[in-house]
């Protein structure tokens, strides 16, 4: 594997201290290293986006980042976004009331876009059909179709703004 | 048929959330790749970059050098093999000829990403880096890529065949198709190419093998996990009874996961050899290579009908590109097709001719509707053109060859007898949604402004619900097994319940919609109905999840067995109450006697009887609540319906939008419509993926062009519209449940619908018909040629010579490669 390099990150709210190989790709790192196996490969290209997590806050498709390269991060990933005492995360409640999933295996990394999508957002009124579909282009689903997808995230924006009006 | 007395439903019907989805969208869902074991090695597979060629050697001297490396295997290594992968169709009375395949090339390969070698290692790290290192010397032979040029026989790509031409099947029904068309008032042909596509799963294929103590257990993503097991004991030599196949959480599949892969023989093969479990996970450019693809046929259609629309003959030659070996299905694709060639209409004489052709590609096989969605295709395609040819209503030439609603069950010129149906009831309510005339005055309105817009039609049928045993195993349409489904309910001391099932879904909802009805027929609820699937050793021999058979074989064992169990239980309550055991029934979730809801043993109560107190049986009975059985259907399944696109074409770029969907099919009753609406999304866009976007492309030297998702475009969220949907319910006679299937409906439904609105939109422009796939460069390209520049469209893409960088798009026609005389 290589040379290796010290890594310091905060996954999920805990801190790790790693020697990790430089070559080593951030979503390998979280899956094999911390065994947080939710993040999936999908396509190794950034673009089917199965792969996205939160780094600092943003979302980055882990496969096309090296770990090295997230030194002193703090990262977010689907096991990170249910509260500590098991209360699903309103984009998790709302992709399963909605069945905005099928398969399971692009909805981690759906989940973690849409909420880079939804906290980017400065508008304050309902989010838009159009502004979620070019909001998620960058992730692929198979099975779905999209339009649950759609309706979860809408679902979970509106579950968030009725909370905080 | 045996009518069973179904209990009054109560989470049958319900749009219930499914069970399934906690772990989901936890992230605490296992998948293949997120499985290790103690000592687990990583296996990564040296692949050709050749489409044909002799390996004259193999070096692994340096890869083994690597440290971390443990092995390196040849396909002469694994000559110990005692069979070939499996292909599972042998038709009586037609000769397949069918080459052999092995999971490592064996001196020669015969396309691009077939396995040479297999390297073995301590980390997947250390196994990709080895691959570079094995080299290989290969002696390049001629390729043929195009499918009309192999069945010329100029380039051959089995040798020991002596021929590319694999197979000819053909079926006629109704009298001879040459005399009918030749008594018909007009005839339309159409030549069609139905192109090449991936199945696309979003979780490539990956396998973790481990042969311990004489037992092999083997975890794959795979929608056959009892079909992996036999096929494993007969090419690795050992009793079934000594191989565990486990089908983890599997991330979609579409037919790409109907497959005995290389990949899956390769691990359990090094596995025993090095006494240690090895996996290997599929990278996305190897799913592009080496996971099977779906359609790929040329087409030659031809319909007589007389001049008021009455259609009186159809006859389809399909020319259907194989790729370079066959996998469990790959001839038998178009067949399956070729069972519903008659659609929805009354058409009295049919002929369906298939040759299949041997090219130096990778092998095609059943994807998301295999064959029924090209059969489709052509019939919905064609149908609009004889419309056009006749100065007729799209709309009304369809009615007006409907099968009617009181001709059910009807049986085809081909022998098929559809179960049920009502075409003009989904056509009308597809047409109450749309409303036409409003349609045809804004699409008038925005052609002012130069927005053209049009709307296509598809009213399909399909064939599913596979199968009936009889019809389609070995004596009869020459399938290696019979499509039976098994179920086997279990109802525990407490009364919790465990539903194992043969089906194996990925991405379905069985664990929802078995555990609806299975808590309805024993007075329970879903959330203690756990429904297990995917693992050999649990349940019995299943068959799987493809097809759209899944609830109508799978789910209806499960019913049967759950209703045989719901009479034991019957008997016991009335032993204890001191009732007549008809006396009994479920109702609000408890067994009560009848006009008495208060009377009664709920589930529980029954089950401490069965299991704890033999007392509380009646003389005789025997202990417990535990029931098998193997569900085999007495005839297939055939959904329909309407679907309508509304789409928008760029004049100056060929950009075709999606903007409006309606969608209405006939499933039969619903099980869960939360369901079946995701299955009709889902279905739609992968053809309309087909239809606008996705294509795998060969260069003419076999060279995939379509490698990643870089360059195979799988439609966004951003890409498509969302959808109308609707449903009519006309109950099959075929099962219990009176239900069909939907998993493929959509797929099959939509890719004519979206090619007939694309020329609805263009006719004015002097435009009939475009091959799929309608990207805005095909489109243009018909465009310019309506306004007589350019020679339009090209028919094919495969195998075509791609133009030079910095050489323009336009290219040439088809290319016949170099040494093609050979």
């Amino acid at each position: 594997m290589g040379a290796t390099v010290p890594l310091q990150v905060t996954v999920n709210g805990e801190a790790h201290a790693s020697e990790v190989p430089a070559r080593m790709l951030l979503v390998h790192y979280l899956r094999d290293e911390l065994g947080l196996t939710g993040t999936h490969v999908g396509c190794d290209t950034s673009n089917c986006g199965a792969c996205t997590c939160l780094v600092n806050g943003e979302s980055a498709k882990t496969c096309t980042v090296l770990a090295v390269q997230c030194d002193g991060a703090e990262i977010t990933t689907i096991e990170g976004m249910a509260g500590a005492d098991g209360t699903l995360h309103p984009l998790q409640e709302g992709f399963w009331a909605e069945h905005g999933l099928q398969c399971g295996y692009c909805t981690p990394g759906m989940i973690m876009a849409a909420a880079d999508l939804l906290a980017r957002r400065t508008g304050d009124g309902p989010i838009t059909e159009d502004e979620v579909r070019h909001g998620l282009e960058g992730n692929l689903c198979r099975c779905t179709g999209y339009e649950n997808i759609v309706k979860a995230v809408q679902a979970a924006a509106e579950a968030t703004r009725s909370v905080a009006a | 048929m045996t009518t069973i007395d179904v209990p009054p439903t109560k989470h049958v019907g319900q749009s219930l959330r499914r069970k399934e989805d906690p772990r989901l969208i936890t992230g605490r869902a296992t998948y293949v790749d997120d499985l290790a074991l103690p000592g687990m090695l990583h296996a990564s597979v040296v692949r050709s970059p050749e489409a044909h060629a002799k390996i004259l050697s193999i070096d692994a001297s340096r890869a083994l050098a690597r440290p971390g490396v443990k092995a390196v295997f040849t396909g002469e290594d694994m000559s110990d093999l005692a069979a070939p992968l499996p292909m599972a169709w042998a038709p009586p009375g037609v000769e397949v000829k069918t080459p052999e395949r092995w999971p490592v090339a064996r001196g020669r390969v015969v396309h691009v990403g077939d396995a040479v070698a297999l390297v073995i290692a301590d980390d997947k790290y250390t196994a990709a880096d080895a691959v570079n290192e094995v080299d290989v010397e290969y002696e390049p032979l001629p390729v043929v890529v195009d499918v009309e040029a192999a069945l010329k026989d100029e380039v051959i790509v089995h040798e020991s065949l002596g021929t590319n031409k694999a197979h000819h099947w053909t079926m006629g029904g109704g009298g001879d198709i040459e005399e009918a068309l030749a008594n018909s008032e007009v005839v339309v042909e159409r030549r069609i190419v139905n192109h090449r596509t991936a199945g696309g799963a979003m979780e490539t294929r990956g396998v973790i093998a481990e042969f311990r103590g004489g037992q092999l257990t083997v975890w794959s993503s795979t929608q056959v996990p009892h079909l992996l097991r036999l096929f494993y004991a007969v090419q690795m030599g050992i009793s079934e009874d000594k191989v565990r196949v486990i089908a983890p959480e599997v991330g979609g599949g579409f037919g790409s996961k109907l497959q005995i892969t290389a990949e899956e023989t390769m691990c359990a093969w090094a596995s025993r050899k090095l006494g240690r479990p090895v996996k290997w996970i599929e990278t996305r450019s190897e799913n592009m290579a080496v996971s099977h693809h779906g359609r790929d046929q040329v087409d030659y259609v031809r319909m007589g009908a007389t001049r008021d629309g009455k259609i009186t003959a159809f006859h389809a030659n399909i020319i259907q590109d194989l790729g370079a070996y066959f996998g469990l299905l790959t001839p038998m694709i178009p067949e399956l097709g070729a069972f519903v060639m008659t659609g929805c209409y009354a058409i009295p004489v049919v002929q369906t001719d298939i040759t299949g052709v041997i090219t130096n590609k990778f092998f095609t096989d059943a994807i998301r509707g295999a064959g029924r969605p090209e059969m489709t295709h052509m019939l919905e395609v064609t149908i609009e053109q004889l419309a056009q040819e006749l100065g007729m209503d799209p709309i009304e030439i369809r009615r007006k060859n409907f099968i009617k609603a009181d001709q059910f069950p009807y049986e085809t010129p081909y022998g098929i007898t559809y179960d049920s149906g009502n075409y003009e009831a989904a056509l009308d309510r597809a047409l109450e949604i749309v409303d036409m005339d409003s349609f045809r005055a804004e699409q008038a309105a925005l052609r002012e402004k130069g927005i053209l817009r049009g709307v296509g039609f598809s009213t399909y049928t399909e064939i599913c619900g596979l199968a009936p045993s009889r019809a389609v195993g070995p004596s009869g349409f020459g399938l290696g097994i019979g499509l039976y489904e098994s179920a086997l309910v279990r109802v525990h001391p407490t009364g919790s319940v465990t539903v194992f099932t043969g089906a194996s879904p990925h991405g379905q909802g069985h664990e929802t919609g078995f555990a609806q009805i299975v808590a309805d027929r024993l007075g329970t609820d879903p959330s203690v109905v756990e429904v297990i699937h995917g693992d050999t050793a649990t349940g019995p021999m299943g068959l799987g999840t493809y097809g759209s058979r899944s609830l109508a074989i799978g789910g209806v064992a499960a019913a049967h067995a759950a209703e045989k169990i719901a009479e034991k239980c019957r008997a016991i309550v009335a032993h204890n109450l001191e009732a007549n055991v008809a006396d009994v029934e479920v109702v609000n979730g408890k067994f009560s006697l009848r006009g008495d809801p208060e009377s009664g043993m709920t589930l529980a109560e029954v089950a401490g009887c069965a299991y704890i107190d033999a007392t509380k049986m009646p003389d005789g009975m025997e202990m417990g609540l535990d029931q098998t059985l193997i569900y085999d259907p007495s005839n297939f399944v055939f959904p329909f319906g309407t679907h309508v696109c509304v789409v928008d074409v760029d004049r100056e770029t060929g950009k075709v939008d999606v903007v409006r969907w309606v969608a209405v099919d006939d499933c039969g009753p619903a099980v869960n419509p939360m369901l079946i609406d995701g299955q009709v999304h889902g279905g739609v866009v992968h053809g309309i993926g087909q239809a606008i976007f996705e294509q795998v492309v060969y260069d003419e030297r076999g060279q995939l062009v379509t490698g990643t998702f870089v360059d195979y475009a799988l439609p966004t969220a951003a890409d498509v519209p969302s959808f109308e949907t609707d449903r009519t319910e006309t109950k099959s006679p075929s099962n219990s449940l009176g239900v069909k299937g939907i998993g493929e409906a959509g797929t099959i439904a939509a890719t004519p619908a979206i090619v007939n609105a694309v020329i609805d939109a263009l006719r004015h422009e002097g435009i009939s018909y475009i091959d799929m796939p309608l990207t805005p460069l095909r489109v243009w390209q018909a465009l310019e040629e309506a306004r007589g520049r350019g020679d339009g469209p090209r028919d094919t893409e495969q195998g075509r010579a791609l133009p030079e960088q910095g050489e323009g798009s336009a290219g040439s026609g088809p290319t016949i490669p170099e040494g093609g005389a050979a």
